[in-house]
């Protein structure tokens, strides 16, 4: 009896190699939680039969393009879509094995922090499905914590892997900026945006780092990891030096039950043997958000202007082609690509370009300083990855600002190119908080020893409570 | 503070090729004034002396091999197509813009 809902990728991995268990028994196990529990919580937007093979299954982002699987960025104007070709991520998951699930809910084209922005409907949190798994990439997140997959691709702009990793209490890490290839996955906000893995324990999330970071030919923006990643053993943090930014961690937004375990989790690192110290960013936070909500924005306005209905995905039916192109962006895109489309065309406009899009760009060469001065005195910087637990569907939906601010805390390192790790480290009000870890550019082996040694002494059981039998 | 009139929402409408409904437009514009508000922050700030970030990572000018490589079929290029005429992308005939 195989208990998706425990089994890490690496065990599994070994039940495979000693001939426990068969790939297409493994495959099946997880087909069947998926039966059992995905019409319930909406992990999934497709879901794919089993070809065969001894590999590990996976679930992947539906941001990221699939040969011959459907592919809709969680939008109707990619409906129908099928990609004629892998993006390198699948290529180097295919290469080693690994075997599709399926494809998992995001907000529309990963614009979003709850995934209610799927034209396809929204993902139930597995710990409460009245409550949002986070976004975009609740999909990855919910069918991870549920046992529906033993781990994911994601991807984050601006938070999508970190902040849903926290409200469904699984492990995510946001790599450094171009250690991981884009080539193959729709983009959002080319400056921004990364792939990267979700897991059920830090050990797991490395492996699949390992998978598929490292230069990629056909994506000119990456590097070669300048060391190999290593599995983290660590059970201590002795000579680490930890520092705690003020204003990520007594920031108004953050709930008192999220403070307590995040400032429990800092006790925790002093007791393994870290040096804490306290820190200030004094821009990041508050000038993170509006800086990013300029800068993903007129990214996202040219990069979407290529869903104009000509070559593939939906077409609206029209008299000439400039109303196919605006009726079929109308109907075709959901209000907060809209909503994007608008703020980022605008921005980028004659004469106000210096004042939005220019000036965004230099808060954010600001907020890069800023944390390579604090990395000069720290390793890691610790704080909440979300200000809140899991919210209720519908609680944020009617105002973009409100739901903006979820991202609060995990923009700034986005902005800097950092890589950020979540590592579940309590429950509030029953629902999972996370700890975001924050390194310097390419300290991802740094962060995969804190998040491990962080997790074995906190002994957390990743299973939703409800569904622990 | 920047904002944005109804003339200018539907000039950057047309340019972003998005023909919106009535109600839409309604929305919107309240909406895009509300973000607009909380994004113009980044103007308190006084930045002139330092130079913008495009790009988080110190990378200039990445140079591949000249190989010619295999690529996209005809077929696989029009796959996805809505409407296709031979090898050809088919749409209707332009408009004015």
């Amino acid at each position: 009896m195989i208990d998706t809902l425990r089994l890490s990728a690496e065990e599994a991995a070994r039940l495979l190699r000693e001939r426990e268990v068969s790939g297409a028994e493994l495959f099946a196990a997880y087909r069947k939680a998926i039966d059992e529990r995905d019409p319930e919580l909406h992990a999934y937007l497709h879901v794919c039969e089993d070809e065969g093979g001894d590999g590990v299954p996976i679930a992947i982002k539906d941001v990221i393009g699939t040969r011959g699987i459907p592919t809709t960025a969680g939008s109707r104007i990619l409906d129908g879509y099928v990609p004629v070709y892998d993006a390198t991520v699948i290529a180097r998951c295919r290469e080693h094995g690994l075997k599709i699930l399926g494809k998992t809910n995001t907000d529309e084209f990963a614009m979003g922090s709850s995934t209610e922005n799927s034209a396809y409907g929204p993902t139930r949190n597995p710990w409460d499905p009245e409550r949002v798994p986070g976004g975009s990439g609740g999909g990855s997140a919910a069918a991870v914590a549920a046992g529906l997959a033993p781990w994911a691709l994601g991807s984050d702009t601006g938070g999508s892997i970190k902040q849903p990793a926290a409200l469904c209490g699984n492990v995510g890490l946001r790599p450094t900026y171009g250690t991981v290839s884009r080539y193959g996955a729709i983009a959002f906000a080319s400056s921004l945006d990364q792939i990267g893995p979700v897991a059920r324990n830090v050990r797991d999330c490395a492996y699949l780092y390992s998978i598929i970071a490292g230069r990629d030919p056909c994506d000119s923006t990456t590097v070669e990891l300048p060391a190999p990643v290593a599995l983290p053993e660590a059970d201590d943090l002795k000579g680490l030096r930890v520092g705690v930014p003020r204003e990520f961690n007594e920031h108004e937004a953050i709930e008192p039950g999220v403070r307590d375990a995040v400032r429990r989790a800092i006790e925790l690192c002093r007791e393994l043997g870290a040096e804490v110290g306290e820190c200030s960013l004094p821009h990041s936070v508050d000038y993170g958000m509006p800086c990013y909500y300029l800068i993903a924005p007129a990214e996202a306005s040219s990069n979407l202007a290529r869903y104009d209905g000509v070559r593939f995905g939906f077409r609206a039916s029209a008299r000439d082609r400039l109303e196919m192109y605006e009726r079929t962006r109308d109907e075709g895109f959901g209000d907060e690509p809209k909503r994007r489309i608008m703020v980022g065309t605008y921005a980028l406009s004659a004469g106000y370009y210096d004042a939005f899009y220019g000036q965004a760009q230099k808060v954010r060469t600001l907020l890069a300083r800023e944390h390579a001065e604090v990395f000069e005195r720290f390793d890691v910087l610790v704080s909440p990855t979300s200000p809140t637990v899991a919210f209720k569907l519908g609680a944020r939906t009617q105002d973009p600002l409100a739901m903006y601010v979820c991202d609060l805390l995990t923009i700034p390192s986005c902005l800097a190119g950092l890589p950020g790790l979540n590592v579940p480290c309590g429950l509030s009000e029953g629902l999972p908080v996370g700890l975001q870890l924050i390194g310097p550019q390419f300290s991802e082996n740094t962060l995969f020893h804190a998040g491990r040694a962080l997790e074995l002494a906190l002994g957390l059981d990743p299973v939703p409570s409800r569904l622990a039998g | 503070m920047a904002s944005i009139s109804r003339e200018q929402l539907l000039h950057v409408a047309r340019l972003a090729r998005l023909e919106l409904r009535d109600d839409e437009i309604e929305r919107l514009e309240a909406q895009l004034n509300d973000i607009l508000a909380a994004v113009g922050k980044v103007s308190e700030l006084d930045l002139s002396d330092v130079p913008p970030t495009s790009h988080p990572l110190d990378v200039v000018n990445v140079w591949g091999a000249d190989e010619p490589r295999p690529c996209l079929s005809v077929e696989d290029a029009l796959a996805n197509a809505p409407e296709r005429e031979g090898d050809f992308f088919k749409v209707p005939p332009g408009g004015s813009s």
